[in-house]
């Protein structure tokens, strides 16, 4: 058992060992490469003088409130256009002919609408979140159990109570799968966002290791940044599980 | 029926255009100043002079070639390293778990890595564009061969097929359906990362040409510019629709 789960690992710690000798041994000076113990010191450095840990507060603070107020945007409008399909089809051309934009195009929009900082970043995290959101939610609406939808009428609840009530909870783990999705996708466009253009984050502290000729210190932000994605995904697999237990998976897959 | 999806769609078509109507009465009252929003009129003035003397022609083709030669190479290489590492229990063993720890890394990160190895060229984009998009055609490869069903190894080994036979006969057409999705999934990262490398270096594009358009506060040029965009992300992904369609007929009448 321990060795089946230590086999994936040989894989990457026998690369970085070859890449390791292989820069100490041929001496090599390079403006893009450094040798994994060279990355490892510069990653330990800069989480000691809190420049990466406050990138990361940053980024991931513009990534958190992009996420928050897209998933609202997109859950509101998945739920209305899951329920009323007159809505959904009045509307379907309107989406389709947003939903294709490229969250990134809209850089420039906010550039000039917004300035530098955070408020641009968030707007753009947010574009982009609210349509995994609005499509999952709004087939995990239609996806609820018929029967519930006739007990609420037969129980006479009013369209409101009928979402709290029945709706959400019926959703709710299909829901969670959406929200999993959008934080990632809220981290990529956050990082991707301040590599382009916005001095702030993870992702300007890369650019300026970059051309700073830093490669150690460039590719223990590329390390710190995976590790991130790394993190986030794995707190929300792990609070899936915990809430939801096999309904999330089984709801997605039907 | 067709008749009745035919006035849902008109009426959703009036819709749009509706919100495109109030897109214009806003600019026309100047409630958003006219310098972050023209109206729909600017920006299709913008884009026909664009079109019949600008330069704009040639910028969307630069887009498109970045996106085009990205997106095909990662699905070659895609396609080949994901058969190539699913079609062997060993490399799944070794290689599969350090690719799923690679896969949350926002891609957009590598792109500072890029520019101090390659330099601010359009190698740099090809490889950019390239690396983002292989990984969801790459897992989506060895996801779908991983799910073959068993059944059809056994009447391949029944049939004394030759390993290589046994890929293109039975393993790929089985995991079609997966790598289509992923690479429908790649064509959206590849859009979106020549957008950012056109944007981080100056390569005639797009991207390239909504910056310069918001550094110089030319807004009805810059919403043409996204209009294309948005544009070219419908276009290609209902070409590719269409392309699943064709290729998966075979599905529907299983």
């Amino acid at each position: 058992m321990s060795l089946e789960r230590t086999k994936p690992l040989l894989l990457p710690l026998a690369a970085l060992l070859v890449f390791e000798l292989w820069i100490r041994l041929s001496h090599l000076q390079s403006d893009s490469l450094a040798p994994p113990s060279a990355v490892l010191a510069a990653l330990v450095a800069a989480l000691a003088d809190l420049s990466i840990p406050i990138a990361t507060g940053d980024t991931l603070l513009a990534a958190f409130a992009g996420l928050a107020i897209g998933s609202v945007i997109g859950l509101a409008l998945g739920i209305a256009f899951g329920v009323s399909s007159v809505l959904d089809r009045l509307m379907e051309v309107t989406v389709e002919a947003i939903r294709p934009i490229p969250s990134i195009a809209l850089l420039p929009i906010a550039l000039i609408a917004l300035g530098f900082g955070y408020r641009m970043e968030i707007v753009i995290v947010a574009f982009a979140c609210v349509w995994p959101m609005l499509i999952l939610s709004r087939s995990a609406v239609r996806g609820i159990e018929p029967r519930l939808m006739e007990v609420s009428r037969a129980l006479r609840l009013t369209p409101m109570q009928r979402i709290i009530k029945i709706i959400v909870p019926a959703a709710l783990p299909r829901i969670f799968v959406a929200f999993r999705l959008s934080a990632g996708i809220a981290l990529i466009v956050a990082v991707t966002v301040e590599i382009a253009i916005n001095p702030l984050g993870l992702g300007a502290g890369i650019m300026l290791a970059q051309q700073a000729l830093r490669p150690d210190l460039m590719l223990a932000y590329l390390v710190w940044i995976g590790a991130v994605g790394y993190g986030l995904n794995l707190v929300l697999i792990v609070v899936q599980q915990r809430l939801f237990g096999r309904a999330a998976t089984a709801g997605a897959g039907s | 029926m067709s008749a009745a999806a035919m006035i849902w769609r008109m009426a959703s078509f009036a819709v749009a255009a509706g919100f495109v109507g109030v897109w214009q009465l806003i600019a026309n009252l100047k409630l958003v100043s006219p310098v972050f929003l023209p109206g729909p009129d600017r920006a299709w003035t913008a884009l026909m002079r664009g079109f019949t003397s600008g330069d704009l022609a040639s910028k969307l083709v630069g887009t498109l070639e970045h996106m085009a030669y990205g997106w095909l190479a990662a699905s070659i290489a895609g396609i080949a390293l994901g058969a190539l590492i699913g079609s062997s229990r060993l490399m799944r063993i070794y290689i599969a778990p350090s690719l799923e720890f690679l896969r949350p890394l926002p891609v957009s990160a590598i792109i500072p890595v890029a520019i101090a190895m390659l330099g601010l060229t359009e190698g740099m984009a090809l490889f950019v564009i390239a690396f983002g998009a292989i990984w969801p055609i790459m897992l989506a490869t060895i996801h779908g061969f991983a799910a073959v069903e068993p059944r059809l190894y056994e009447v391949a080994r029944a049939l004394q097929m030759s390993r290589s036979a046994m890929v293109f006969k039975i393993a790929l057409p089985s995991a079609l359906p997966d790598i289509l999705a992923g690479m429908r999934l790649s064509l959206t990262v590849a859009l979106i990362l020549s957008v950012v490398c056109e944007v981080l270096a100056g390569l005639d594009g797009l991207g390239h040409w909504v910056l310069l358009s918001a550094r110089a506060f030319r807004s009805a040029d810059l919403f043409a510019g996204v209009i294309l965009l948005g544009a070219m992300g419908y276009v290609t992904s209902v070409a590719m629709s269409l392309a699943e369609r064709r290729l998966l007929a075979w599905q529907s009448t299983r």
